[in-house]
């Protein structure tokens, strides 16, 4: 997914004279081709996350279209105040490509394991914060990013994950895919709302569930903000159970925004609910992104558990 | 309170305020009628600096703020808002009698500079250490598109104790950016008291030299001095410049000059705006 992403905007570039790149210390040699290509366009700067945040603000006041690049915590964490007011004040199309949103960087430690990039993201007016599933929903994505008006944040998984996306489907910012729907079993449906990589997890645990007389749906969301409400409130409206899966925090991310979402409604409409992501805590502990989502019960057989069990409780009263 | 002795021992000793310069701070001070709070200390030292910028130096067009081809100047101390606002209202950017809504309900005039909302106004800015950098991708946006257009930056002395102007700074020195000018509004009295006290700054002129900057310092109050430092930029055919302006904190409001309580005032009333008024015609 991320290498993806990253080709993508050499194509990009090379079909549409505005884009440029932005990276702050990142792997040498990165985008070497474009650097070659548009040696003009492409900038490699130092570790002032700060600085080239602004300076892609300018470039874009003057109509250019900055694709910047760093480790997901720097970009949100370090240089927030330049993302709200240099960025979402001015509504300046500027994206923002996270390198190892969620546990990627597990084995690094809290420092760079990004667990509150989506809520942070969220929160500021006029960003579209987006979380493809896979490479080629990436692909897809890119596609369709350069001529939006507003900043982007792209959050990237680790690269290699199973590609659960449908090509037909295209790619909408805004839009939710239905991507499984449920059928028939014992308990009235199940509405599994996931993002990013979660929702190869997430159909992995509908899939399991099936064959404990479960019925999933499956939305997945690549767009956190703005959010498809009317595709939420759709399926939401028939679920006996809803459940979100985040790799971050559950505080302020995806769960929150579905949550927020539904409970607006006045003639009602939000079933029960599971939040399921990271806890609000640091985590301490290392080995790799697997583990880490083992810890926080994130993958798909602890994502299924967690449904059969609420839905036995459900089931029982 | 008064700054300490080092700060006033560094303050020009500049000639009399001529009467365009008494007139931009009147409206200045007519201004607060509006909002009854602001800067006034932060704007009074910027007026010359502002004042040349705009008469003598950008080239800008105030019935078409968006020409591609101005050049742009950020107020990356947006604190010091009221010294920009008359001086985009004198060239015709809007109207002067916008200037009686200074942050009132409904106006487009706030207590930091919106772009938004106010013609002329490069960029929003009241978060300090910001301006820098956009210049720094304005600088080379212009480079890239094969504009002439030059980007001047004017920050204040507190401002830069922020880092993101020194990343900036490194940055722009990088790029060779000889199109962008930093200004610094040296008057040596930040929030809470003196830049020496507070964070001092010095030796200024050096630390800009070492970041890769080529320097010039004036008085700035001084129109003919600020005049021959604009004219010098850039000072360097491969490198970003600096004009380092020595001004004095509230400059031309006797009782206000040096003080930090002028900083930032509230609740100004109707006999306090007179004082001012009074203040301004003693010189």
């Amino acid at each position: 997914m991320r290498k993806t992403c990253i080709d993508m905007v050499h194509a990009l570039a090379k079909r549409d004279e505005r884009v440029v790149f932005i990276g702050s210390d990142l792997s040498p040699g990165l985008l070497a081709e474009m650097k070659q290509e548009f040696p003009d366009r492409h900038y490699m700067e130092g570790v002032a996350e700060a600085n080239f945040v602004g300076m892609a603000a300018g470039m874009a006041m003057d109509g250019l279209i900055p694709y910047i690049n760093t480790i997901a915590t720097f970009l949100t964490r370090r240089c927030y105040e330049q993302v709200a007011v240099d960025l979402c004040l001015h509504n300046l199309p500027v994206r923002l490509i996270a390198n190892g949103g969620g546990l990627v960087y597990a084995p690094l430690g809290p420092t760079h394991v990004a667990i509150e990039d989506l809520a942070i993201m969220r929160a500021l007016p006029n960003m579209t914060v987006v979380a493809p599933a896979d490479a080629e929903e990436m692909r897809r994505f890119m596609e369709i990013s350069l001529d939006w008006p507003g900043p982007i944040y792209i959050r990237l998984g680790k690269g290699g994950d199973p590609i659960v996306t449908r090509e037909a489907d295209g790619f909408e910012i805004g839009k939710a895919y239905h991507l499984r729907e449920a059928n028939g079993g014992r308990f009235g449906p199940v509405l599994i709302v996931s993002t990013g990589v979660m929702t190869g997890r997430a159909l992995s645990a509908a899939e399991e569930l099936a064959g404990d007389g479960i019925a999933c749906d499956v939305l997945h969301l690549p767009t956190i903000k703005p959010l498809d409400g009317s595709a939420l409130q759709r399926l939401a409206a028939k679920a006996r159970l809803l459940v979100t899966v985040e790799e971050g925090t559950v505080v302020g991310g995806l769960g929150s925004a579905v949550v927020e979402l539904l409970a607006e409604r006045l003639e009602g409409g939000l079933p029960p609910v599971r939040r399921l992501g990271v806890p609000d805590v640091f985590l301490h502990d290392y080995g790799d992104q697997d583990w880490l989502m083992e810890r926080c019960g994130l993958q798909p057989h602890q994502i299924a558990k967690t449904i059969a069990d609420a839905v036995n409780v459900l089931a029982a009263a | 309170m008064v700054a300490d002795p080092i700060a006033l021992a560094r303050s020009p000793a500049s000639p009399p305020l001529d009467q365009r310069s008494l007139t931009l701070r009147g409206m200045v001070v007519d201004a607060l009628e509006g909002g009854e709070r602001g800067h006034i200390g932060s704007a009074m030292s910027l007026i010359e600096i502002m004042r040349v910028l705009y008469d003598d130096v950008l080239d800008v067009r105030p019935e078409d703020p968006g020409w591609s081809g101005r050049d742009r100047c950020i107020l990356s101390k947006g604190h010091g808002c009221l010294a920009l606002y008359v001086l985009l209202a004198d060239k015709g950017f809007f109207p002067v009698d916008e200037l009686a809504t200074f942050c009132r309900r409904g106006s487009i005039l706030g207590g930091h500079p919106e772009a938004e909302l106010v013609p002329g106004v490069e960029a929003s800015t009241g978060a300090l250490g910001h301006g820098l950098s956009i210049g720094v991708g304005m600088a080379l946006a212009a480079r890239m598109q094969g504009r002439q257009g030059r980007v001047f930056v004017v920050m204040g002395d507190g401002e830069i104790n922020e880092g993101s102007v020194w990343e900036a700074a490194m940055c722009a020195a990088k790029h060779r950016l000889s199109n962008l000018i930093a200004v610094i509004d040296y008057n040596k009295i930040q929030s809470a008291g003196s830049t020496a006290e507070i964070l001092e700054l010095e030796p200024l002129a050096d630390k800009w030299r070492a970041f890769g900057f080529a320097e010039t310092e004036c008085d700035g109050h001084d129109v003919t001095a600020l005049r021959a430092a604009f004219e010098g930029v850039p000072l360097a055919a491969d490198g970003p410049s600096v004009v380092i302006c020595h001004t004095v904190k509230g400059k031309g409001i006797g009782f206000a000059e040096h003080d930090p309580a002028w900083h930032h005032r509230s609740r100004i009333d109707a006999d306090l705006i007179a004082d001012m008024h009074a203040a301004l015609e003693q010189g």
